[in-house]
């Protein structure tokens, strides 16, 4: 279980997140929608320790995310993220790419690592690619090797942050068939998103997000059907038609 | 036009073992304070990088003095200028000083100037995978950064090979140095030169040759493997 409670985030000024609150439940697959520019990438980037907050706190599995103390290279072994760029490493294969974590954070055995590696590209469907660098790939494919690459780790969390905006139209399906698979598995997944048939067909609930909080939050029939807020049914109408 | 001046080579084929002794002893130097420079950039340019004035302002005057100054005056700051506050170096050690300082200033903005080319998303999805930073480093960032920096680096190390020559000023039997004293026992000046000179060239070309089979053993996949 995820909790965010009152969480704030400042860059300089600039405030991204004015007291963020909500809880994702173990095996639910939470979108949040919003506008562009809105801190929604934001918050994902918070929830496993790569940017500070600067109020409230984040609590996964009982542990506080921005606690002194907390050993974050230990907490993001069960938060694998994804991000809109990829970030593939070209300098190694897919196989090596999805073995890192496993073999470098796990310190599991070589031949253990690269198993683990193996099992999660061809459950992505690059089992055919495993010998292939980044740039030898489409961005379809990056992105699926930047999914089993965060797989590889077993994480109990999956955080998505607008994966499928960097892609060509054609590549956005394979991707978001990939994450639906996952969400099939029972993967307790937060995706940061603008697909809208994804936000409405896979996931569980829907956090509609606007100038740096959450306007509502709910299940995701409802949400589509009947939101609450002028501001959500505003931004709906507009991105669907 | 050489007037009435005629070659006499025999003195430096005499002197053959002197002058490749000489040529060994700048070989050293310049391969030990390639590689201590090289290890200590690496710090110099985390430090300057890392935005905490403790770390970046002595860093950064480290790159200011040994990249703005000549490296003469870096020998001579240890070989006469140490002496009046400590006790006084050897003129090896005084050359293998400066020109480690000297290489550590330069190679350090060879470094900063790699690690720019790397996007700091990869940092990101490193330390998103749960890797600690120094492995992040290690597993991620620096396999990129070799292929940035290393013909940059080729070109800094043979700089610090020519520049052994400047220990001839502190009485250092490297190349010039052996040189210099060979030519003065045997007034054949000229035909040393001309013998030294294309030591250093061969020298310089044999570096440039492994530099370049390196980069193919080295970099496998400098092209396979780039950015898209």
């Amino acid at each position: 279980m995820i909790v965010l409670n009152n969480v704030e985030k400042r860059y300089g000024s600039l405030e991204v997140l004015k007291g963020v609150s909500f809880t994702v439940e173990t095996g639910e697959v939470l979108s949040i929608i919003g506008p562009s520019g809105s801190g929604k990438s934001t918050i994902l980037q918070c929830m496993n320790g790569l940017e500070p907050i600067q109020g409230g706190e984040i609590i996964v599995d009982g542990v506080s995310v921005h606690a002194k103390g907390t050993n974050l290279n230990t907490l993001r072994q069960k938060i694998g993220i994804v991000f809109q760029q990829f970030n593939t490493f070209p300098h190694l294969t897919a196989i090596q790419n999805a073995a890192l974590g496993p073999r470098r954070v796990l310190g599991a055995p070589k031949k253990e690592a690269v198993e683990r590696a193996r099992v999660q590209l061809e459950k992505v469907g690059l089992g055919d690619k495993l010998d292939h660098y980044p740039s030898q790939l489409s961005g379809g494919q990056q992105q699926r090797l930047a999914i089993a690459r965060a797989l590889a780790m077993e994480p109990s969390y999956m955080l998505f942050d607008e994966v499928t905006s960097a892609l060509d139209p054609g590549l956005v399906r394979e991707v978001l068939e990939t994450m639906k698979l996952l969400a099939e598995d029972g993967m307790t997944i937060v995706a940061v998103t603008h697909e809208m048939a994804f936000a409405r067909d896979v996931s569980t609930r829907v956090a509609y997000f606007d100038a740096g909080n959450i306007v509502e939050i709910g299940p995701a029939r409802e949400i589509f059907a009947n939101p609450a807020h002028a501001s959500t049914s505003a931004f709906l109408s507009h991105i669907q038609h | 036009m050489f007037g009435s001046y005629t070659f006499d080579w025999t003195p430096v084929w005499n002197a053959a073992p002197e002058l490749l002794y000489g040529a060994y002893v700048s070989l050293q130097i310049a391969v030990l304070t390639f590689l201590l420079g090289s290890a200590i950039a690496f710090f110099l340019a985390l430090a300057k990088n890392s935005g905490r004035a403790i770390l970046s302002v002595p860093a950064n005057a480290w790159i200011e003095v040994s990249r703005n100054t000549p490296c003469l005056f870096q020998i001579y700051m240890l070989y006469f200028g140490l002496g009046a506050i400590a006790p006084s170096l050897d003129s090896y050690s005084s050359v293998f000083l400066a020109i480690t300082f000297n290489n550590a200033g330069y190679m350090a903005e060879i470094i900063r100037g790699g690690l720019k080319a790397i996007p700091p998303t990869q940092t990101r999805a490193a330390r998103g995978l749960g890797l600690t930073a120094p492995r992040a480093y290690l597993f991620v960032i620096v396999p990129q950064l070799i292929p940035v920096i290393y013909f940059p680096s080729v070109n800094q190390f043979i700089w610090s090979l020519l520049n052994t020559s400047l220990g001839m000023i502190v009485g250092l039997n490297e190349l010039t140095g052996v040189t210099y004293s060979l030519q003065s026992i045997t007034f054949r000046t000229f035909e040393f030169f001309i013998v030294t000179a294309a030591l250093y060239y061969v020298m310089v070309k044999i570096v440039t040759a492994l530099g370049a089979w390196g980069s193919r053993v080295l970099l496998p996949n400098a092209t396979k493997g780039e950015r898209r």
